[in-house]
């Protein structure tokens, strides 16, 4: 690690005020992952703005759905019962990541701050556009069994590793930021983590300065029907090879709405546009999960170690389908 | 009449008139400090301790407090941090460089080196101390984000001479073999009892929506809440039987089939 200046912010002007002053400032949250890309010299900031004291960390009912704190922690937001009972799939995605005291640290902003975990990434002694922008991808021509099979560019090959962000991304949510001049901002979760394309170097569509308050999750009706299904290499504390968030709204047996979105296969949480457009009006069965899941694999484009994430995806496809369905 | 009794039995006064006699007159003044043991350390390692054997004995027998570093102060490191927490039953103040874990603080600079340093990448869970109540990963928290508050570690489960039930489960079924990772096991799952009261779930959790309460843990849910804790002996079935009866205060038979 190299040295840096300690600071607690007392409040959301300060922190903001001390981050505009250093270009290369960081906010610490849980730390879970900074502190390791610092140690792995990944990271490199000279001042750490511990957010600890700021009041982000309530969870509560608002007329449009729950606003969870920027600060909340991952296991208290898993373990909210308004989460367990009207977010389920929220719920079941934070608790199969990560380890219970890595949950017990880690903040929800702080998870969508989270940086890949690609082995080529963390090495500093290789070429990686998204660590030293413009020293090539090692990753494209290296081993690349965990990597994307959507929505690469040859920039970078590399996946985003939340859990929780799969969820959220199938629940619609919006991210609440607060800008350098004091005033908000909301992203449609969506758009807030982006494809690599040009500039790998961003995760994301956040400014420097800027501090996320609030994760916002609109209100659904497919509590009773969703579904996180995640395949890794080990039963636990392992980071997905596939993982698949799906809510129906049904009504009868026919799905009014399908929310999907996938995890382990792309720069982002990835949206399942394809299937969820496929299945809107149609029968919940079999035959339709199949053809939905082939549909949104076709367009899947594998590198050379990841071709088994196709059958794969299309497998957890059908099964999260599944699984929802029976609620 | 003759001085103040002296800090020194006259065996330990002979080892420092005779090996260190610059150091004699200030130790009787103002005490052991670090440094002495430094020094000692260093002769003994050099051999030369062994005419006097006894006085080195007995000096390094002492358990000696150093609360407080006199020689440093806090300009005297760059980015030095003053925090003060509660470790076990005492506050400690210490001075850090910004960059210490807590893990480092704890065991560098706190003597508390039960929790132990495994990865120090958060991957392995030996460093698991409980923090306000939760089970946090040391090795991956600052120091300085600690300030008041509480930290228990392997060294505060114990009341007395009385360990605590899961210290005995663990010892009653051999819940390890090295013991490299049995601080952070301990740590785990001493918190894992408060988390199954409150009735937390986990992604093995059969109905997330049911919310009936207390958990009773199966080998299941303990192979998947104590996921982070990683055991390279492998006495996990050992470990799984411990946990089962200091939860259910009943003995427990080991089961070697649940890793199928």
């Amino acid at each position: 690690m190299i040295p840096f200046k300690f600071s607690i912010a007392k409040n959301q002007s300060e922190a903001l005020g001390l981050i505009h002053q250093h270009q290369h400032a960081a906010f610490l949250a849980g730390g879970t992952n900074i502190l390791d890309l610092m140690k792995e010299h990944v990271a490199q900031p000279t001042e750490i703005i511990d957010l600890g004291r700021l009041p982000l960390s309530t969870i509560k009912s608002t007329n449009t759905g729950i606003s969870l704190g920027a600060l909340a922690k991952n296991t208290e937001t898993a373990n909210h019962p308004l989460i367990r009972k009207d977010y389920p799939v929220l719920s079941k995605a934070i608790l199969a990541g990560a380890s219970a005291q890595i949950r017990n640290m880690a903040s929800n902003g702080g998870n969508l701050m989270q940086r890949t975990r690609c082995s080529y990434f963390y090495d500093i002694n290789m070429p990686c556009n998204k660590r030293v922008p413009g020293s090539g991808c090692a990753a494209m021509k290296g081993f690349n069994r965990m990597h994307a099979i959507f929505g690469w560019s040859d920039q970078c090959v590399a996946v985003y590793p939340s859990d929780m962000a799969i969820a959220l991304s199938a629940l619609n949510a919006n991210v609440k930021v607060m800008q350098q001049n004091g005033s908000e901002r909301s992203i449609p979760f969506t758009d807030f983590h982006v494809l690599p394309k040009d500039h790998p170097e961003k995760d994301n569509s956040l400014n420097h300065g800027e501090l996320i308050t609030s994760i916002e999750l609109p209100k659904n009706n497919f509590a009773s029907h969703s579904s996180y299904i995640k395949v890794r290499d080990r039963n636990s504390y392992a980071f997905a090879l596939v993982s698949v968030a799906a809510g129906f709204e049904l009504e009868g047996n026919t799905i009014k709405t399908a929310h999907i979105a996938m995890g382990g296969v792309a720069h982002k949480p990835w949206r399942a546009l394809k299937a969820e457009a496929f299945l809107k009006d149609k029968a919940a069965t079999f035959a339709n999960f199949i053809k939905a899941a082939d549909l949104e694999m076709s367009s899947a484009k594998p590198l050379s170690h990841n071709k088994f994430k196709i059958e794969m995806g299309k497998q957890t496809l059908i099964h999260a389908f599944e699984v929802a369905l029976k609620g | 009449m003759k001085q103040n009794k002296s800090p020194l039995s006259p065996e330990e006064e002979k080892l420092f008139g005779d090996l260190m006699p610059e150091e004699l007159n200030e130790v009787l003044s103002s005490g052991l400090q670090r440094r002495h043991f430094l020094k000692l350390m260093g002769l003994a390692s050099a051999g030369l301790l062994v005419s006097h054997m006894v006085g080195a004995e007995q000096l390094f027998a002492r358990s000696v407090e150093f609360d407080e570093i006199p020689d440093l102060i806090p300009t005297a490191i760059e980015n030095g941090i003053n925090v003060s927490f509660k470790v076990n039953s005492g506050t400690k103040k210490v001075l850090i460089d910004s960059r210490m874990t807590l893990l480092d603080t704890l065991r560098e600079r706190i003597g508390l080196t039960g929790s132990k340093k495994g990865c120090d990448h958060g991957q392995c869970g030996a460093c698991t101390v409980i923090v306000d109540g939760n089970r946090v990963l040391s090795c991956l928290t600052l120091a300085a984000s600690c300030e008041g508050k509480s930290i228990i570690t392997i060294e505060g489960l114990a009341k007395d001479n009385e360990l605590n039930p899961m210290q005995q489960a663990f010892l009653k079924h051999d819940g390890f073999q090295c013991g490299f990772c049995t601080p952070g096991q301990i740590c785990s799952a001493v918190a894992l009892m408060k988390e199954a009261k409150e009735g937390q779930a986990s992604f093995v959790t059969q109905n997330i929506r049911d919310q009936a309460g207390a958990v009773m843990l199966s080998d299941e849910e303990i192979a998947e809440r104590m996921s982070g804790n990683i055991c390279r002996c492998g006495a996990y079935p050992n470990i799984v039987a411990a946990i089962k009866e200091a939860q259910t205060g009943k003995n427990i038979e080991q089961n070697w089939l649940f890793a199928g």
